[in-house]
């Protein structure tokens, strides 16, 4: 059932090119139904999913003999997550972005397919499906910022693009060698990433091929130094694209380079874990140094977004159960709270007061005139900061435990990220929404009734992230029930591989 | 020599000859019995006979199955030959659709005759095994290609590029002739196989060295591989489209076709390698060399063209170097039959996708009268379908899945690392072929931004498609796209048409 | 094991408050007070039937409930309270509904106002009762937010930058104990505080640390003093211990005064009783070991702040600082307790008073000082915003009321006997004499000039010839004598019978004293 959700996605996307004309309504609705639809067949999904039962096939159905290349979708805990996760990324970016009347068709036709693509990520076991989703998703990004984005949209659409198909060609050559190599040493030609994960690769084989694979997907998580093009992409973007961009698509990377680079090479990334580990931190401290010092408001939270997904890679790389969980639960996290907090800075802020810069943002008196923005953002920015409450804490607690057993010096990197973190966010907080109207300006107050009121499809949207983080946070079981059983034996596998 | 069995020698060429039929059935109609129509009508008979020729030929492909070689190799049919021939017949239906709106030239008659004989000389050079009958049938294709870049006689650059691409072609005629006969010289026969036999065991004489970079040369030139690629982009932007589209296509798949078999079949026996630190001496390493540079300057140049023809053939070129790399992979016989099949697929691929990427450049001519990249802006509104499939052609050229393009690289770039599987040798190959793949994206994004990104001009009006625009184009796009997603659909019965063939 | 969810209710019962007064609007803002003071009353009351329901007679926790939450992480949801926290949800019960009741003058986003006090009184409620780390960091933490917030929006002049050095220094101080708990955590698989207090009783975390921890290059004893350090941080910042004391005197001097009386009464002890519960039992032996250093800072705090506050001409600083020399009081108890003691006669009697007095000074000082903040902003209210030391005198004549209440409260920060504030300083001294004369002795030093610095704030502002600007100041009004009174009952109540609050305590600081034992 849950292939419903690709499913849903493209032919919501083709429906979309078929609507007659350009009518704005038709197209928001049928995009809502259809992430909605896909929503909630992947709650339906996680939930019907029973706890700790491995890997449940999808579909499975020969595709190319040639090759020995399958259609195979499958589950278990971790891509449950994130499937649930792209579900409500979603559906709260169709409803952050209902104020698009620019070509609306072409707009959530690309955004439904961006979706489909990252569905097909998430659920696909055979490694070149995995691969053709991962690249299905670069194009309708590009389009996406280019045409709807602004800020030297044209930029950032094309850095990102050639970002991702740089990170996807190294991905390729490690595949195509991956594959040979298995297929030499086991005589079956296949793509089946759990046939894969049993293939003894060459230690010196996945030396090179674990960077190189692992570099490729993690260009996409926002790995320092790769990162440039994310806070570039994010600022440029549309807002439901950076919702997107931050909240699903780094994901991919992430996802990538632990469900291939890492379980396909375990002695490689046994090999390179401290640099892997002292990469996420370098990104960790660095992505919250600069967010520190931005001027614009979104560029704050395209860094804030590299130091978030340092938590997660530096997760993946300790290598231990309570680790690697944690990454797990940041990416939805991140996914959640990134989300929330570009949904307020793009479609909250920017669509009514046309600037990001803090410095005029300082004058408007956001709190007065749009108060709930100013308390979502609160809300989300006090989530990012990883209070606990939130479903930030929680994983990032476990990435610094899982920090603390593999690298101890690298944990307090860590720590001091989250400290930075809060350092800029209060900083942003207080510039964008909270500054005393200056003392020289003998104008009136600026009147709340100059902006155009919060819209209801923004504080559905708005909630239902908060709603999501909320839970998460309060009652983690409810994801983690879903994640620690996969992520055991997955990193069992890694552990026994590395020796 | 044997006798020859005429009437089973005719049942074997049917399909070539009727090829020929139509080309002078197209010719009569047009100059005997269409003389004072109008245009419209000349072209849409002329075309409809062009068409009707190849639907025929390519049902007799289909129906009638045969397997055999006559005259020592003369003509070998075999499935496999008979598949690139559907190919070829494909593409040249397709090129004689995009001629339906030909405001380059009034002589409708000598056009598709021109078309039909060129079909012709590709099909018997796709089906031959002897170096004689492969020099003819290159010299026909060449020929009629040189006409059909001229034909825009109103054009001085269409001239000008027929007389570069015919001096170029020229020297290269000469250039594989040399070689050839020096093939002939050392084995004393014209036939591959037993050339191939007769000097087995000898490894790379000098003389036989020289042979073989004659004939690498001489196709080189034909495929427009670096540094033989000059005429190209000369050629593809003054010939008339449907013209260069059918030099794209179908001219580079018998080529590529007949080159892999001259270096498979003929030259068995001194492959070399071109593996990572393990280079020796022989054919290989020589396409090595010509990929390498191919690759790079093919994509690297096309950065900078503002010209959309003259980007298609510097990405042409590019092509040429990838397919050069699964020529590489033939050098290992063990992973032959993948590797041959990757080749195909992936020519039979490009061919639809350049075809259908010329389409389009046709239909913005028809409309703008010129190919600048400025010409594109705006295409998403003018013409939504058009642009969707414009979309889906270059991607594919860019190599992004789901489309055909993405699959042919893929299957070519793991035939070429499966063949040295045990070192992974030829990985070096590939990974610089993904990367510059990585480039290539910007240049085919540049052309996508001007259609969907920026704002088109006002009174930009909408364009007006006729159906046969639509049918070819649409047709292709949808081709490249079913290929992509289910490449078993020829993957199958090429896989199987290679076995019988018994590479 | 699992009774009426006193505690939970407790914790709720702000929260929820909290929530309705939100959820009414500007439109209904006159609503927000009286809903506010009612939930914060429903509170009171709760936390009096457990005052009155309690079992003084034991060490043990009370009313417990304890559920699983994140079995992976070893979280549970575990409450209860011993005499400690009793003691302080106690406190939190008192103070917050006086600062509500002070709080008449707010006039901005009232709902958003008194929401925000309530949801801070949750989180101490919460931290006051947690025994699982999880929760109590997650209320820890939770309660610095409303507190930024009330800072940043109602504070004084400078509340922008006061607001962020607070909310800075806490976290920074929460990191530092955030990570060294994890490390435990890892040493261990628990994260509850009774449990680590029962191992810590079996042996040092230092060999678990050094096995788990893979930091070979360090020996299990640097290692374990390193943890220490990164709670000790945490701690130190929220007491304030100085020299970390900078964010207090201008958060404390910007914050709206009813914060302010929280932020003093409230917050600060979250401090002390984080050393009382954590870093006591968990990790005495460092603490012995760093002992005569600790007990230098101790001092430090005690004399240097109160130096301090003789140099202030604000009095809400010079308060503040007062503030801060309090709670060196409770440092200096602690310490003293800890001295392994030879050639010390019944040294357990002597701890006993230390810790007694450290329990009965930490109530004390939470009446006494949110009442004198509570006294500040009555007449900052009627000067209009004028504070300062020397900007008054004779206010005697014009307002009896109103000096003499405030006098008593500052008698009894002073330490008058008869009042609340000399039975828990005199059992500290009297403890920590024996236990370390020396640095007791340094440490009266400090009452000596607290005693001049409040005698000059008493001479200063009440009396002396009376400033002709305040001819016609006004007098409390009834609603804020009927503030004032009951604390300053209260503060009688204790100064006579300090057992109503030692008889609570006594059994758990035994306890406490039992577990220190080598």
């Amino acid at each position: 059932m849950l292939a419903w959700t690709i499913y849903l996605s493209f032919l919501g996307a083709g429906a979309l090119t078929l609507l007659p004309k350009e009518n704005a309504r038709a197209a928001r609705w049928v995009a809502l139904a259809v992430a909605g639809a896909g929503a909630v067949v992947a709650l339906v999904g996680a939930a019907a999913y029973p706890a700790g039962s491995g890997l449940v096939t999808v579909v499975r159905q020969s595709w190319v003999p040639a090759l020995g290349i399958e259609y195979y979708l499958a589950v278990d805990g971790i891509s449950l997550t994130l499937v649930v996760l792209t579900g409500l990324a979603a559906v709260s970016g169709i409803l952050f972005s209902w104020n698009v009347d620019q070509r609306p068709k072409e707009f959530f036709a690309f955004y439904l397919t961006l979706i489909g693509g990252v569905y097909g990520v998430f659920l696909s076991f055979d490694l070149f499906l995995l691969f053709v989703f991962y690249e299905i998703a670069i194009i309708p990004k590009y389009f996406l910022i280019a045409i709807w984005g602004s800020t030297r949209k044209e930029y950032g659409a094309m850095k990102l693009a050639l970002y991702s198909f740089v990170g996807s060609a190294l991905v390729l050559i490690g595949v195509v060698a991956a594959f040979i190599v298995a297929r030499t040493h086991t005589g079956v030609a296949s793509f089946d990433l759990e046939a894969l994960a049993a293939v003894p690769f060459p230690v010196q084989f996945q030396c090179w091929a674990f960077p190189l694979v692992f570099i490729g997907f993690a260009i996409l998580a926002g790995l320092w130094p790769f990162h440039t093009w994310a806070p570039t992409g994010h600022v440029a973007a549309p807002t439901a694209a950076s919702m997107l961009l931050a909240g699903v698509v780094m994901k991919l990377g992430a996802y990538g380079a632990l469900r291939v680079a890492m379980v396909l090479f375990p002695a490689g990334l046994h090999f390179w874990q401290r640099e892997v580990a002292l990469l996420a931190v370098i990104g960790i401290v660095y992505g919250a140094l600069v967010a520190l010092v931005q001027k614009d408001f979104k560029f704050v939270i395209g860094y804030s977004s590299v130091s978030h997904m340092g938590f997660v890679l530096l997760g993946l790389a300790t290598l231990n159960e309570i680790g690697v969980s944690g990454a797990v639960l940041q990416m939805f996290s991140h996914g959640i709270i990134a989300g929330l907090l570009f949904g307020v800075v793009g479609r909250m802020v920017y669509d009514r007061t046309h600037t990001r810069e803090l410095s005029q943002l300082e004058l408007m008196n956001l709190s007065r005139g749009l108060p709930f923005a100013a308390v979502t953002f609160v809300v989300a920015g006090v989530a990012s900061m990883g209070l606990p409450g939130f479903s930030g804490f929680v994983a990032e607690l476990q990435v610094l435990i899982g920090a603390w057993g593999a690298f101890p010096g690298f944990a307090l990197g860590a720590g001091l990220g989250i400290l930075l973190g809060v350092a800029y966010l209060l900083r942003t907080l207080q510039r964008a929404f909270f500054a005393d109207a200056p003392v020289s300006s003998r104008l009136p107050k600026a009147a709340p009734a100059e902006f155009e009121p919060i819209s209801m499809p923004e504080r559905i949207g708005a909630v239902l992230l908060v709603g999501a983080t909320l839970a998460v946070g309060l009652y983690p079981r409810l994801l983690l029930d879903l994640i620690v059983p996969s992520v055991v034996p997955l990193v069992q596998g890694l552990q026994k591989g590395a020796l | 020599m044997s006798t020859v069995d005429y009437l089973e020698l005719l049942k074997l060429a049917a399909p070539e000859t009727i090829v020929v039929a139509a080309a002078v059935a197209v010719l009569f109609v047009d100059l005997v019995i269409m003389r004072d129509e109008p245009m419209r009508h000349r072209l849409l008979i002329g075309g409809a006979v062009t068409g009707l020729g190849c639907l025929v030929a390519l049902l007799w492909l289909a129906k009638v199955p045969v397997h055999a070689a006559v005259l020592g190799g003369v003509l070998v049919v075999d499935p496999l030959t008979q598949w690139v021939k559907g190919i070829v017949l494909v593409l040249t239906l397709c090129t004689a659709a995009l001629s339906l709106h030909a405001k380059f030239t009034e002589h409708v008659g000598e056009y598709f005759t021109l078309v039909l004989l060129a079909t012709c000389g590709m099909m018997f050079l796709v089906s031959s095994d002897d170096l004689l009958t492969i020099f003819v049938s290159l010299e026909l294709t060449s020929l009629c290609l040189y006409i059909l870049t001229a034909f825009s006689k109103r054009d001085r650059s269409s001239a000008e590029a027929g007389l570069k691409y015919f001096l170029f072609g020229g020297m290269a005629a000469a250039f594989t002739l040399y070689g050839l006969s020096l093939v002939y010289g050392l084995a004393g026969t014209t036939n591959l196989r037993a050339a191939a036999a007769a000097l087995a065991g000898q490894g790379l004489t000098p003389l036989l060295a020289v042979a073989l970079i004659m004939v690498v040369i001489g196709f080189g030139f034909k495929v427009a591989a670096v540094p033989f690629h000059l005429w190209a982009p000369d050629a593809y932007q003054g010939a008339p489209t449907p013209a260069a589209a059918l030099i794209a296509s179908g001219s580079k798949v018998a080529s590529f076709f007949v080159l892999a078999k001259v270096l498979m079949l003929g030259f068995a026996g001194v492959e070399g390698s071109g593996a990572w630190r393990q280079f020796s001496a022989g054919w290989a390493p020589l396409l090595a060399t010509l990929a390498v540079v191919s690759m790079l300057l093919g994509n690297l140049a096309a950065l900078a063209q503002r010209r959309v023809k003259r980007l298609l053939a510097y990405s042409a070129i590019a092509h040429a170097g990838y397919l050069l790399l699964g020529l590489l992979a033939l050098a290992n016989s063990d992973g032959r039959p993948e590797a041959l099949a990757a080749l195909v697929y992936y020519l039979a691929t490009y061919g639809l996708t350049t075809v259908g990427a010329f389409g389009v450049l046709g239909v913005l001519e028809r409309v703008n009268g010129s190919d600048r990249l400025e010409d594109f802006i705006g295409l998403s509104r003018r013409a939504p379908g058009l642009a969707l499939c414009l979309v889906v052609f270059l991607l594919s050229l860019a190599g992004i899945p789901p489309l055909a393009g993405f699959f042919g690289k893929f299957y070519v770039f793991t035939a070429v690392v499966g063949a040295e599987p045990a070192r992974l040798g030829l990985l070096w190959l590939v990974a610089l072929a993904i990367a510059l793949s990585a480039v290539s994206l910007y240049y085919y994004l540049q052309v996508l931004k001007r259609a969907y990104v920026v704002a088109p001009v006002a009174g930009a009006d909408r364009i007006v498609l006729t159906w046969e625009d639509r049918l070819a184009v649409g047709g292709l796009a949808l081709a490249v796209v079913l290929l992509g997603v289910f490449p078993s659909l020829l993957l199958s019965p090429l896989g199987a048409a290679i076995q019988v063939a018994g590479y | 094991m699992n009774g009426f969810p006193w505690i939970t209710v407790l914790t709720l019962t702000p929260l929820v408050g909290g929530m309705v007064v939100l959820g009414l609007g500007e439109r209904r803002q006159r609503w927000a007070r009286p809903v506010a003071l009612g939930a914060s009353l429903t509170a009171l009351l709760v936390a009096g039937v457990m005052w009155s329901t309690f079992d003084p007679g034991t060490a043990a926790v009370q009313w417990v409930e304890r559920y699983p939450w994140v079995p992976t992480l070893a979280v549970e949801y575990f409450v209860g309270v011993d005499g400690l926290g009793l003691l302080m949800v106690a406190l939190t019960a008192l103070i917050v509904p006086m600062a509500l009741l002070a709080s008449g003058q707010v006039r901005e986003r009232v709902p958003l106002y008194f929401a925000l006090l309530l949801f801070l009184q949750a989180g101490l409620f919460g931290t006051f009762t947690a025994l699982n780390f999880f929760h109590w960091f997650l209320f820890w933490e939770l309660s610095l937010v409303p507190a930024f917030f009330l800072i940043k929006f109602w504070g004084g002049p400078q509340r922008g930058s006061a607001a962020t050095q607070f909310f800075i220094y806490t976290m920074v101080g929460s990191v530092a104990m955030l990570l060294s708990f994890l490390a435990l955590f890892l040493a261990t698989g628990k994260f509850d505080f009774l449990e680590w207090a029962e191992l810590r009783r079996a042996g040092d975390w230092g060999a678990a640390l050094s096995a788990r921890l893979g930091w070979s290059s360090l020996s299990p004893e640097a290692l374990s003093g390193l943890v220490f350090l990164g709670v000790f941080l945490g701690l130190a910042v929220k007491v304030p211990v100085m020299p970390l004391h900078t964010w207090l005197p201008a958060t404390y001097a910007e914050a709206p005064t009813p914060v302010t009386m929280v932020l003093t009464g409230l917050m600060s002890k979250m401090g002390v009783y984080g050393f009382l519960r954590l870093l006591v039992p968990l990790f005495p032996e460092q603490l012995r070991c760093w002992l005569i250093p600790l007990l230098w800072l101790a001092v430090l705090t005690i004399v240097a702040s109160a130096a301090a506050a003789f140099a202030q001409r604000d009095l809400k600083r010079m308060l503040a600082y007062s503030s801060i020399n309090h709670l060196g009081y409770c440092l200096l108890g602690i310490f003293a307790a800890l001295r392994l003691s030879e050639g010390v006669l019944r040294p357990e009697l002597e701890r006993a008073a230390a810790l007694n007095g450290v329990y009965l000074q930490m109530f004390n000082h939470g009446l006494t000082a949110a009442t004198l903040f509570c006294c500040l902003g009555f007449l900052e209210q009627r000067a209009g915003g004028l504070r300062g030391l020397e900007d008054f005198g004779g206010l005697r004549k014009v307002a009896p009321v109103f000096c003499g209440l405030m006098g008593i409260a500052v008698f009894a920060s002073l330490g008058l006997p008869g009042l609340n504030g000399f039975v828990g300083e005199f059992l500290v001294f009297k403890g920590a004499f024996a236990l370390v004369p020396w640095a007791t002795a340094l440490a009266a030093l400090g009452l000596l000039i607290t005693a001049v610095f409040l005698l000059t704030l008493l001479q200063k502002v009440f009396h002396g010839p009376l400033n002709p600007k305040w001819a016609r100041l006004p007098d409390l009004d009834a609603a804020e004598r009927l503030l004032l009174l009951p604390a300053v009952a209260l503060m009688f109540a204790l100064g006579i019978n300090p057992q109503l609050v030692i008889r609570m305590t006594n059994e758990t600081v035994l306890g406490l004293i039992r577990q220190l034992e080598p």
